[in-house]
């Protein structure tokens, strides 16, 4: 900060900023080896720095103000399931040779690059692996099982018993999806948020999809900025343990409060508006989700969730996703959504004419999920 | 910030009206007054524009005027006239460069020190636009988009966007002025007090204007206490505007 701004320590957001600064460079020293530098100077000196010195640790990484520094583009794309599948039931982790072999067997069901099945599945296809990111064909390297950490079988709790309400919100919800899936969309409410573009995977907690897998973080004093690809809804989180909003102000992407734990940042979401088809169809009254991110290495930052919601699972449970540092020729892009929204247009206008035509509903193939 | 430059990193929030015309306007009824009265009214304000006109090329005047008759128009029927009706604002579409910075809608400039990052972020409410900007950057935009190409440097206690590889369709205001494909924005960040920063873009589009041309207005802290951008995310406030006539209507 420079002298003339010396005056802005009268104003809150400053007193903040400055008030972390000198806490935190008096007790974390700079780190004697250089934080994580230019991803291109980063990637020449890896291989001197192999034999010289010894791996990075997380608490290496540190902004000039004396923050963790996650800082970075990072992917998490993957192609390990959310849940534990049934065939691998006993095994956390995986050996090298039975890594391989879930790899290729979930790739092979996932790619969009095959010619086998029906001619509709075929035709569905076409929206093939040339659109998709590629690493969403590849398991996490610590060649886990499950995305699910907690509980210990790697699947979702077992759910409670839910209101009479929710159910039919729950029905309803899957009546719009079916007309939706047969082609005969009534309304735009039918479409999921995601084909409205009012929010896709930038809603929390953030989860692996078909394509625009990146996050950008940039930090400052006081803040860390979350920047998903898709759809550019930049997620501001303050650290200075400000209260969240009222109650009445109810947020798609929630209300986030940060602070450190040590090397991990982790971040409380509240706020969710009620109508958000939240998070695997959670209770939005009573959905706590805690997010922690800690800076691994050099290329890596681990993002992990924790999902409580007393009136929907038996026990909370956690989700641990590795984020990769994205090679420095690729970069963010502009996700436009809404601007070209085509879809909305074309599926409403496709129900209408076969109306006048005279059909019917018919519910057409499903390719798996879109993981 | 540590490293020398001045910091910008708060919340900011222009006062002009020149979301309803850049340049000189008197009150206005807007659109559709017989359903809106004064709801849907815009206020008087002075042009922001140095000079106080807009140098069009006579052809491009003529396209603006056309702009603003059917400025509340829409028609997303076929998608290759999907853009050619109204004001891209009125649909939830990004605002683009310099439009975002004078909105009535707060933003935040995030702005980072140090080796590890070269990038600062400019969060706005409407909309959720976003803009990553390149600092120290030659590298030209990959694809046109929205918000514009924008690549960041400071000259002394100023900084200094450049910004191109815009699309065309985004508009400077609701009065109808528009640019081209070949727009190109540079703007200028100037902090003058604590609590104030001046702003100035210069613009400059061969194919509509007869010579480069600025704004200029004033950037204000946003001081209330915890203070915080919200959610505009207006694509629901449109859909019945845009899709409502292809919706299943009720039978008889």
């Amino acid at each position: 900060m420079t002298h003339r701004f010396a005056a802005l320590a009268s104003t809150p957001a400053i007193v903040i900023a400055c008030g972390s600064l000198s806490l935190l460079m008096g007790q974390a020293p700079q780190p004697a080896r250089k934080a994580a530098g230019e991803p291109q100077k980063q990637a020449a000196a890896a291989p001197a720095a192999k034999s010289a010195a010894p791996p990075a640790k997380s608490s290496d990484f540190r902004t000039p103000w004396g923050d963790p520094d996650l800082q970075g583009v990072w992917n998490d794309a993957t192609s390990t399931p959310l849940q534990r599948p049934t065939g691998v039931a006993d095994k956390t982790v995986l050996n090298d040779s039975e890594a391989e072999e879930f790899q290729e067997e979930i790739a092979n069901r996932l790619s969009r690059d095959r010619r086998d099945g029906s001619s509709e599945l075929d035709a569905n296809r076409a929206y093939n692996e040339h659109w998709m990111d590629y690493r969403r064909l590849k398991i996490t390297k610590d060649h886990r099982t499950s995305l699910i950490v907690d509980p210990p079988d790697g699947r979702i709790p077992p759910t409670v018993p839910i209101s009479a309400e929710r159910q039919k919100e729950r029905d309803d919800r899957a009546a719009a999806l079916a007309r939706f899936n047969a082609g005969m969309p009534n309304s735009y409410f039918d479409f999921d948020l995601p084909i409205r573009c009012v929010v896709r995977t930038d809603m929390p907690p953030y989860m692996p999809i078909i394509y625009n897998n990146d996050f950008q973080i940039v930090q400052s004093p006081g803040y860390v900025i979350i920047a998903p690809e898709m759809i550019h809804s930049t997620r501001i989180i303050p650290l200075d343990k400000r209260p969240h909003v009222g109650k009445n102000l109810q947020l798609w992407l929630g209300d986030p409060r940060g602070h450190w734990e040590g090397n991990t940042l982790v971040i409380e979401t509240t706020n969710f508006r009620p109508d958000t088809n939240i998070f695997q169809q959670a209770d939005p009254a009573t959905f706590h989700l805690t997010e922690r991110l800690t800076r691994v290495d050099a290329k890596t930052v681990n993002y992990e969730y924790t999902i409580e919601d007393p009136h929907t699972w038996t026990r909370p449970w956690t989700v641990r996703i590795p984020w990769t540092r994205i090679d420095p020729a690729e970069q963010m892009y502009e996700y436009a959504c809404y601007e070209d929204n085509y879809d909305e247009s074309h599926f409403l206008q496709g129900a209408r004419d076969r109306e006048r035509r005279g059909e019917v509903a018919v519910p057409i193939p499903r390719l798996p999920p879109l993981q | 910030m540590p490293d020398g430059h001045p910091d910008l990193n708060g919340y900011w929030q222009a006062l002009v009206t020149a979301d309803w015309d850049l340049q000189d306007h008197e009150a206005q009824a807007g659109p559709k007054p017989e359903i809106n009265g004064v709801y849907g009214a815009g206020p008087a304000g002075q042009s922001i524009v140095e000079g106080g006109v807009i140098p069009y090329r006579p052809e491009a005047l003529a396209k603006k005027k056309k702009n603003f008759e059917t400025r509340a128009m829409s028609d997303v029927s076929s998608d290759k006239t999907w853009h050619n009706l109204g004001d891209p604002e009125m649909k939830c579409y990004m605002p683009g460069v310099p439009r975002a910075n004078y909105l009535p809608f707060p933003f935040r400039i995030v702005q980072s020190s140090g080796a590890s990052t070269p990038y600062m972020i400019i969060s706005y409410e409407y909309a959720n636009s976003t803009r990553i900007v390149r600092m120290n950057t030659k590298a030209e935009a990959p694809i046109p988009s929205w918000m514009g190409w924008s690549r960041g440097s400071w000259d002394g206690d100023t900084l200094v966007i450049d910004v191109s590889g815009f699309r065309e369709e985004t508009w400077f205001d609701r009065a109808g002025d528009y640019h081209s494909d070949e727009l190109h924005v540079v703007e200028r960040y100037t902090p003058v007090s604590p609590f104030h920063l001046m702003y100035e873009a210069t613009i400059e589009d061969p194919k509509v204007f007869t010579r480069p041309w600025k704004v200029r207005f004033p950037l204000y802290r946003r001081m209330e206490q915890n203070f915080q951008i919200l959610e505009f995310k207006c694509a629901p406030f449109t859909e019945e505007m845009l899709y409502g006539r292809f919706v299943k209507k009720p039978t008889p």
